[in-house]
């Protein structure tokens, strides 16, 4: 049996819907449902009674409270996720219902502000990553990656690709994921036996630049180990990075992706973020997910649409470049708002914040007793100490300070801890964090 | 619309507008001695970027935004697309700062809040769908599908299984389960649909042998259908091996009507940008959790929530998975608003959704269809399926209908699909409309019957008054202008 329910999101009450039910010339509104067949027609739904908004906001503040955010005290987690400052003007902008509750652009007449804003946004990241085009987006930096190894392979039609082993482990194993079903190699090879592993077989090297911890790989060597093979330089970079590091377009990287997290979207344990995905003019047609083009309507005037959807799956379906459809087009307008409001200046101020920062605790904690760094290369934001104890002990040690650590690496480095220093870390929160490793040792 | 004019007017991008100088965002001071740059290999030496200051940057994201329909700005009839109102406290709650401001891989001590949600969600999604398992961790519909068609294969391959190269969908699918379906490795065999827009169940049963890995349907179809035949389908693929997988894209017709799981279903994903209502974004982001039965629980993607006998909530891999889909848990903040919109309308708010759906739609389709054609004269789900083709004989084609339905201020229905419909146009009103606005569309739609027998060249050339006019997609496709350039670059 199913009852009436008047819920403040439908307007329309019982004695409408029997208006429109008199028009139908039916009688109730089970009988619309008369085609589902008997036995399994309203069966019955278990779920808690529903709740007004005062208490929803109650039920919610209260899950929201057993958590700990990181603004409520020194943060060094990297790892995939940053936590990095964002204007107040990029929430205020984004949630106004004519971007938040739009439709994907598919009428291009109604939907310029959209379409204008994905276009801005193609400009910039194809400008941060020092490539010649970019897409409408992707969902995250994982999904990203793992997609650009599949186009690597379409394009050079090869079926092997090799991934550097200083990838984020979580993006090896999405494209692991990504290619199961699609008779790919994935080799993970160290960085320094790369050359070695290249054959005419390979479709693409795959490196994460800063790498998963902190390094920068030298992509110019890879670059030219892939292309001397005919294979492809695909290179995941952080965007907020590219304020101050040399593109990996640059280096010659022939398809660049990233996680657009960095770059005005919060951490929110995980998602939504924003997939970022650039490549080379000449291997446009064989792109995943949404361009926007500029063109002109029937009048002259500059306008924008969705363009070379002939890629995509509504047209081409199981030819299609990726099954993507739905991506994270709002946040491709935060990081817009974002890039727009940092600017030339912006952005290489809050890169080099966090360079210096992170260099200024590394120095320091690569002084204390018991601790060192385990690597020696060039690195950005991030680092891995090796730690006098287990990570995870120190982790534990350190949350009694309310302090929380970075990630737990010793898969890879003995009592390795992976560290990550941001403009959001303070001084002061630095030298806390120096002190109660001291302690801890 | 009206014009704006100096740095509201949009016709200016932001590198046109860039001033050096000009700052957008004030750092705070270096409060740390300055380390040495890296080797100035790795130091770029310009970034182009914009140079505007804050007022400018909200002047012309915000003038931008007036160029867009919206939910909240204009009603969007647009069929399988579920665009109904997108409730304010859903968003609200999304942003505080214990989810917003938490780090994915902070240890579960610290996250119990969000754990517990997720797991909670697991569990009404399950429920709704009639599953026994549910992960979250794929972000859009399309990639639920990927995540779904890939634990039907690991399922037959785990049983040696190997032969299973099929994949039947329907010739009214969506395009991403073919993708998809490619994807996940399979050939993609078209199963078409009967005279009465059900699955034809002869044509199933010739597809339906051992190396059938399943199908995919659509329930409700997207001709608007509930498949008469649903049971026997699921039969059919059962009896040859096979597996059938449910696009949930229609839920929002069958919430507390019909389960998946009772129907006989294996797995499934729901949109809930569509169905549970959280915002469409302009295009993302979405969600599309995987619901399915016991048999393909154990291959569910990575990472699931379990509750452990203290009370804890952990993250976890099932035994089986296909692997870790997405970078972290799954699109959080739109689990947040999907979890609220449940908790505000429990069961009962879940049943009169589908309700007001069923019958907004059935009331257009009966107010229209007699100037209107309808390919199938029944009743029909959340959405129904006209076709132009009487006003095509007078020279205005579906395309033209809908264009000129944004002069009276409502979106275009989805046209042109599903495929095997001509000149379709597909209407789906949601329950979150008022009869005046129906009203008011079914009247608009009228209207433009009688102009297409008046003035046929005012609708072929319409839109009119909407910021531009109808644009030229073949050029943009032939010679495709992706970015801003300095204006001389670009002569």
């Amino acid at each position: 049996m199913v009852t009436n329910f008047q819920s403040h999101y439908i307007p329309n009450t019982v004695a409408e819907q029997d208006e429109l039910l008199s028009a139908i010339g039916l009688r109730d509104i089970d009988e619309l449902f008369a085609d589902i067949p008997d036995d399994y027609r309203n069966p019955p739904l278990e779920l808690p009674a529903p709740l007004s908004e005062l208490e929803i906001q109650r039920e919610l503040g209260e899950l929201a409270s057993r958590n700990r955010p990181l603004a409520s005290g020194p943060s060094f987690l990297g790892a995939g996720s940053y936590y990095h400052f964002i204007p107040s003007i990029v929430k205020a902008i984004m949630t106004r219902g004519e971007f938040l509750t739009a439709y994907t652009p598919y009428q291009p007449e109604v939907s310029q502000g959209t379409l204008q804003v994905i276009f801005e946004f193609q400009t910039m990241i194809s400008t941060l990553y020092g490539m010649e085009v970019a897409n409408a987006g992707m969902y995250d930096g994982a999904t990203s990656v793992a997609e650009a190894v599949l186009m690597a392979c379409r394009v050079t039609r090869r079926q092997q690709v090799i991934v550097a082993d200083t990838v984020s482990p979580a993006y090896r194993q999405v494209i692991a994921t990504y290619c199961q079903a699609q008779g790919i190699t994935i080799d993970i090879t160290p960085t320094d036996q790369i050359s070695g592993a290249i054959t005419e077989a390979t479709a693409g090297i795959v490196a994460q630049y800063p790498n998963f911890y902190g390094e920068l790989d030298d992509l110019k060597a890879l670059g030219e180990m892939a292309h001397a093979d005919g294979a492809l330089l695909v290179v995941s970079a952080d965007p907020l990075a590219m304020g101050m590091l040399t593109p990996p377009g640059d280096f010659g990287a022939d398809i660049v992706t990233g996680e657009g997290q960095p770059i005005g979207i919060p951490p929110s344990f995980g998602g939504p973020y924003l997939g970022l995905f650039s490549c080379k003019q000449q291997y446009i047609r064989q792109m995943p997910s949404r361009l926007v083009g500029r063109t002109t309507d029937t009048e002259g005037r500059t306008g924008y649409v969705l363009t070379l959807q002939t890629r995509e799956q509504h047209i081409r379906r199981e030819r299609a470049t990726s099954n993507i459809c739905t991506n994270e087009a709002l946040y491709a307008l935060a990081s817009s708002i974002y890039l727009a409001a940092m600017g030339r200046q912006g952005l290489r101020q809050v890169a080099e914040l966090c360079y210096h920062k992170a260099h200024y605790a590394a120095d320091a904690i690569g002084k204390l007793n018991g601790y060192s760094l385990a690597q020696s290369g060039t690195f950005f934001q991030e680092f891995v100490v090796s730690c006098p104890k287990p990570a995870a002990e120190v982790n534990r040690q350190l949350m009694k300070h309310n302090i929380l650590g970075g990630l737990d690496v010793s898969d890879r480095f003995d009592n390795g801890m992976l560290l990550c220093v941001t403009e959001m870390n303070t001084r002061a929160e630095i030298d806390t964090l120096v002190s109660a490793l001291a302690e801890i040792a | 619309m009206l014009n704006k004019g100096g740095n509201r007017d949009t016709t200016r991008m932001l590198m046109d507008r860039s001033v050096s100088g000009r700052v957008g965002v004030i750092t705070p001071d270096l409060d740390v001695p300055a380390a040495p740059l890296p080797d100035a290999a790795y130091v770029r030496e310009s970034l182009p970027l914009p140079e505007v200051s804050e007022p400018e940057v909200v002047q012309y994201f915000t003038a931008l935004s007036q160029l867009n329909f919206s939910i909240d700005t204009h009603f969007y009839p647009l069929g399988s697309c579920t665009m109904k109102y997108n409730p304010k406290i859903n968003d609200e709650v999304a942003f505080l700062p214990g989810f917003a401001g938490i780090h994915p891989q902070q240890p579960a001590e610290q996250s119990q809040g969000a754990l517990d949600l997720l797991y909670r969600l697991q569990e009404f999604l399950t429920e709704v769908t009639g599953m026994s398992a549910t992960s979250l961790a794929t972000l859009a519909g399309a990639h639920g599908e990927l995540g779904g068609v890939l634990m039907m294969r690991a399922y037959h391959l785990a049983r040696g299984d190997s032969g299973r190269t099929k994949m039947g969908i329907p010739d009214s699918a969506h395009g991403t389960n073919p993708a998809s379906a490619a994807m996940a490795g399979f050939d993609v065999v078209t199963i078409p649909s009967d005279a009465d827009g059900n699955t034809d169940l002869d044509a199933l049963r010739e597809i339906a042998g051992d190396d059938l890995a399943g199908v995919m349907i659509t329930l409700p179809s997207t001709l608007g259908l509930f498949d008469s035949h649903i049971l026997e389908v699921c039969q059919v693929v059962h009896e040859c091996g096979g597996l059938v997988y449910g696009d949930g894209a229609n839920m929002n017709a069958l919430l507390g009507r019909a389960k998946l799981g009772d129907l006989g279903f294996d797995v499934c994903h729901l949109n809930l940008h569509k169905t549970f209502s959280t915002p469409h974004g302009g295009g993302g982001p979405g969600a599309g959790p995987v619901c399915c039965g016991e048999i393909l629980a154990p291959y569910l993607a990575a990472p699931i929530v379990e509750r452990t006998d203290g009370g804890d909530y952990i993250l976890s891999e099932p035994a089986e998975s296909i692997g870790k889909i997405s970078g972290f848990h799954g699109n959080f903040g739109v689990l947040v608003r999907a979890y609220t919109y449940i908790r505000t309308l429990g069961a009962a708010g879940l049943q009169s959704i589908s309700a007001n759906a069923v019958l907004n739609a059935n009331y257009i389709m009966h107010e229209l269809k007699d100037i209107y054609a309808l390919p199938y004269d029944r009743t029909c789900m959340h959405e129904v399926v006209f076709s132009a083709d009487l006003q095509r004989e007078r020279g205005v084609s579906g395309l033209e209908v809908a264009k000129r339905l944004l002069d009276y201020g409502f979106h275009a229905p989805t046209m042109y699909f599903p495929l095997i419909v001509h000149e379709a146009l597909m209407i789906e009103p949601t329950e979150s409309e008022t009869k005046e606005t129906l009203d008011a569309f079914i009247d608009a739609l009228r209207a433009i019957d009688a102009e297409a027998t008046n003035e046929p060249e005012m609708v072929q050339h319409a839109p009119h008054t909407t910021p531009v006019s109808r644009l030229d997609e073949a050029t943009a496709a032939r010679r495709p202008v992706l970015r801003w350039e300095p204006a001389e670059a670009a002569d």
